[in-house]
């Protein structure tokens, strides 16, 4: 993306004031999408962003410069900023020669979105939309929406490393809105991979446009949902987001080098049921939260954050890392080129336990059964989260029953995960999510096999 | 920096016959100033710009953007949006806002004194906040992060019906994170002090809102679940407003997607709500004085007196509505095309102050903070759930804290349960002022 020559000057002008490390981060981001609402296809988006961050450091404080003018001029600027910002004490001039390391580098996307006519991608939304349709008059409106990205990334640092990574995502999700006595309810389904077009040689939007009609529909006739604190079963593939809330966020290692996690400290502990082990994982090629390198440059790792129960690692960045002497684990991510990266998950997983999904629910006289999760949010340092349920049940006399309406449920990290008392053989990823940290959102993925907690706080409006 | 306009100006000049064009293109410096254990953790300057063409033609929308303003950029992108427009199917109301003669207020949301506020003083500024933070509480245990930002964000928007505006706007802030710690269990609280130039932030006021915030939750437990009457902080209500505002839009009313949509001239709130959106208020920090299509903003009356009177509109959903345009299109950024939402919604305080509010209250939740309002509230079906903390109001006087707990009802109950507004309106860093609420019949689950 940039010659080598070029890298090795700009990171010696970031280097001039005496810097303890310095990186250049490139970025080149082609992304498109398609919208189908109200009936119609109602517009195809497309764009380009291309830049490079600078980031220098010296002593505990990090510089920080991002441009779009990717010229040996704009380079340098932006390198002289980063420096200046970082506030060097004029240590000397350090030259700088980099050299290309070998990543595995993920199976490239066989169909690279360039490659496919917009009337092609187009195409899948409405066989979705009549699809959804098809389910029933109650379906009021139908969204649908297309999405992919290119993001082309070379990290290069005064350590000597520089490395290159090709990213490419593709999206689709459908949204419903089904009209009854009761009012408006929704439904939604969403697939996302780190894959090109030949995602759709595996996906069937159109069963994606009935799921999502489905679920919208079945909402018409659901009861409010229970209020207090019951047993709940999480579905295949729904877990993930409760532990990104409830310890993964928490084991970040930014977090804890600050105390503002309750699992400080808590390294050999046991922090969880037996049953869980937690592990985050940037390899699994296709899955949403992938990539061959993290945005510093490190080649993406299998992470045991917890093993049978004991808390064995965090998840660190170069900056936490190199603080405490020990090599990144692969989680240094970035919204993009003009954000500083930190620590953050990649694809989040409990592995698969020995239960039978259809003995957990026979177990549980009386509870929630949540089919899919929506979004989630934790306070790290009190380990209090929340996550939605847009899919749910009631479970009665050990049958799933009739479904509830939407509502979050609020639970503390470490309680939570010592409550976890039943785990299926079932495991599956869960649906493509965006995880927020500080203002930047970066893609991740999670699964979990069915699994039951024995008592979370279910925020409904029933007694 | 007059080249945003020129440069919107000659996209907008390339329009073919028969087909509209409208060019929005920004420019934003930006510095960041984190302090960190008395020195500076991260110092961020940055520069961005980028420029957003939507072309329609035939009715058919097309939209593309690029983070470069050279001009293959300009040009690509033109060319991009045209052949993206194709690939659409038509809408007769799809187009480019119209000029309608309504002037635009003068607001002065430029402070030229950010330009000689010294990077040196900005650094001071983050590093007093964090001093003042673990200074001002003995149980505070230390901060997750203490922050300066500044920013100069400029934005021109031309269209080819003749639309060419520009805007210029400076923004500053100061945000704090506590740790508060007592008995081995640790709470958190923010605090916050915005403007628009930096002389007039007070980070003393923010780190005690922090200290006060994290520290009154210290000793919180989990109660059992019951109905009851709720307080609102100033800070849940605006976002509350938010969600209210989203069901107001006419995207969301003309798609079915509004539990209000049929409901023009009923009562959808109790009396004591009258709701307006009007981003010419100056003391709104979200103040702008045109909306994302270059129209001027204005003064929309939402609800009077609990009588829904009104939806906001940008270009599209007006013409479609057979209404005029709110001046209410808004962007995120340069990326996508304009939707549709409130800049500054309101409601007409009350008289009575939250204290005189909870002595009223034999039993009953004063709610200071809220989490996954995104995953709880589904702004379609009007269900409503969230994380709650807070204090606990028992014989009129505020009791024991509470945390672990959520809050549930309908957006519809909710308005009609409202019982009273408070007295405290104070704009807050989001598109809504915050004012204390009451409302009844509330359900909190606990333990």
């Amino acid at each position: 993306m940039l010659d080598h020559e070029l890298i090795n000057r700009t990171l010696s002008t970031a280097m001039n004031t005496g810097g303890d490390f310095a990186e250049v981060f490139v970025e080149d981001k082609r992304s498109s999408s398609a919208m189908f609402d109200d009936g119609r296809v109602e517009e195809l988006t497309s764009g380009r962003d291309r830049g490079a961050g600078i980031r220098v450091i010296v002593g505990d404080t990090t510089g920080f410069a991002h441009t779009a003018d990717l010229t040996e001029a704009g380079l340098r600027s932006a390198a002289e900023a980063a420096a200046a910002a970082a506030r060097g004490g004029g240590g000397g001039a350090k030259t700088v020669a980099v050299s290309p390391i070998d990543v595995a580098r993920g199976v490239p996307a066989r169909i690279p979105p360039e490659d496919v006519a917009k009337a092609t991608k187009v195409g899948l939304l409405t066989l979705a939309n009549e699809a959804a349709r098809s389910e029933g008059v109650a379906i009021s409106q139908v969204s649908a929406r297309y999405g992919d990205s290119r993001r082309r990334i070379l990290v290069a640092n005064s350590d000597g490393l520089l490395a290159e990574d090709d990213q490419i995502r593709t999206l689709f999700s459908v949204s419903c809105v089904a009209t009854g006595d009761t009012g408006l309810q929704t439904g939604r389904e969403s697939t996302g991979r780190t894959v090109g077009f030949e995602l759709f040689e595996e996906t069937d939007v159109e069963d994606m446009g009935r799921r999502a009609a489905q679920r919208a529909i079945t909402k018409l006739a659901a009861r409010p949902a229970p209020s207090g604190a019951i047993p709940v079963v999480v579905g295949p593939g729904g877990g993930g987001v409760l532990f990104h809330e409830a310890c993964g966020h928490g084991l970040e290692a930014d977090l804890i080098a600050k105390g503002a996690s309750v699992f400080a400290n808590r390294i050999g502990d046991e922090v969880a049921s037996p049953l869980v082990t937690l592990i985050d994982d940037g390899t699994m090629a296709g899955e949403w939260g992938h990539f061959a390198i993290d945005d510093e440059g490190r080649p993406a790792a299998h992470n045991v954050l917890i093993q049978d129960g004991v808390l064995t690692d965090y998840m660190w960045d170069q900056l936490r890392a190199r603080k405490e002497g020990r090599p990144s684990s692969g989680n240094g991510r970035r919204q993009s080129y003009q954000h500083l990266p930190m620590v953050r998950m990649t694809n989040t997983y409990i592995t698969a336990g020995s239960d039978d999904p259809a003995d957990i629910i026979a177990a549980t006289d009386y509870g929630v059964y949540v089919a899919q999760l929506g979004g989630g949010q934790v306070n790290t340092a009190t380990g209090d989260f929340v996550f939605g349920m847009t899919e749910a049940y009631l479970i009665e006399n050990g049958e799933i029953t009739e479904p509830i309406r939407e509502g979050n449920l609020i639970g503390n990290g470490p309680e939570v995960l010592t409550r976890i008392d039943m785990l299926g053989d079932d495991f599956k990823m869960g649906s493509p999510g965006t995880c927020g940290k500080d203002g930047q959102g970066v893609p991740v993925g999670d699964g979990t096999p069915t699994l039951r907690v024995t008592s979370l706080t279910v925020g409904g409006t029933a007694a | 920096m007059a080249e945003l306009l020129d440069i919107a100006t000659r996209v907008v000049a390339w329009a073919n016959d028969g087909e509209h064009i409208e060019a929005y293109v920004v420019h934003e410096r930006e510095t960041e100033a984190r302090a960190y254990d008395g020195k500076v953790e991260a110092f961020t300057s940055a520069e961005s710009q980028g420029i957003g063409v939507r072309v329609i033609v035939g009715g058919k929308q097309g939209f593309a953007y690029a983070g470069t303003l050279d001009d293959d950029a300009l040009h690509e992108t033109l060319r991009e949006a045209r052949d993206n427009a194709t690939f659409a199917e038509p809408d007769e109301f799809n187009g480019v806002a119209e000029p309608d003669g309504v002037a635009a207020v003068e607001l002065e949301l430029y402070a030229p004194g950010l330009a000689s506020f010294s990077t040196d003083e900005k650094v001071e500024l983050a590093i007093e906040l964090e001093r003042a933070t673990l200074a001002a509480d003995r149980r505070i245990s230390g901060i997750e992060s203490a922050e300066y930002i500044d920013s100069v964000y400029e934005s021109a928007v031309a269209t080819s019906t003749g639309i060419a505006v520009l805007e210029r706007e400076t923004g500053c802030y100061l945000s704090t994170y506590a740790l508060a710690e007592a008995d081995g269990e640790i709470q958190t609280g923010f605090g916050f002090s915005i403007g628009r130039d930096p002389r007039t932030l007070d980070p003393g006021a923010a780190a005690s809102d922090a200290a006060e915030r994290a520290t009154r939750l210290l000793g919180a437990s989990k109660p059992a679940s019951e109905r009851l009457t709720v307080v609102l902080d100033p800070w849940v209500t605006a976002q509350l407003l938010g969600i209210v505002g989203h069901t107001l839009t006419g995207d969301a009313v003309l798609k079915g997607r509004s539990m209000f949509a049929e409901r023009m001239g009923d009562t959808v709130a109790h009396s004591s709500i009258t709701l307006v959106d009007d981003p010419t208020n100056p003391a709104a920090f979200t103040a702008t004085t045109i909306d994302g299509e270059g129209l001027a903003t204005r003064r929309t009356p939402l609800i009077d007196n609990g009588v829904l009177t009104g939806f906001l509109h940008n270009s599209y959903s007006g013409r479609r509505a057979a209404a005029m345009s709110t001046g209410s299109a808004v962007r995120s950024g340069f990326k996508s095309a304009p939707g549709v939402g409130a800049q500054a919604l309101a409601l007409v305080p009350g008289d009575r102050s939250q204290a005189e509010l909870i002595a009223d209250i034999d039993n009953g939740f004063l709610v200071q903070g809220v989490a996954g309002l995104h995953s709880g509230v589904n702004p379609v079906s009007g269900d409503f759930s969230t994380g709650a903390e807070g204090l606990r109001i028992r014989k009129g006087a505020l009791a024991e804290p509470i945390r672990e707990v959520t809050i549930a009802s309908t957006v519809q109950r909710l308005l009609q349960d409202i019982i009273a507004i408070g007295d405290d309106l104070e704009w807050l860093p989001m598109s809504a002022a915050g004012v204390s609420m009451v409302v009844g019949d509330v359900t909190m689950s606990g333990a």
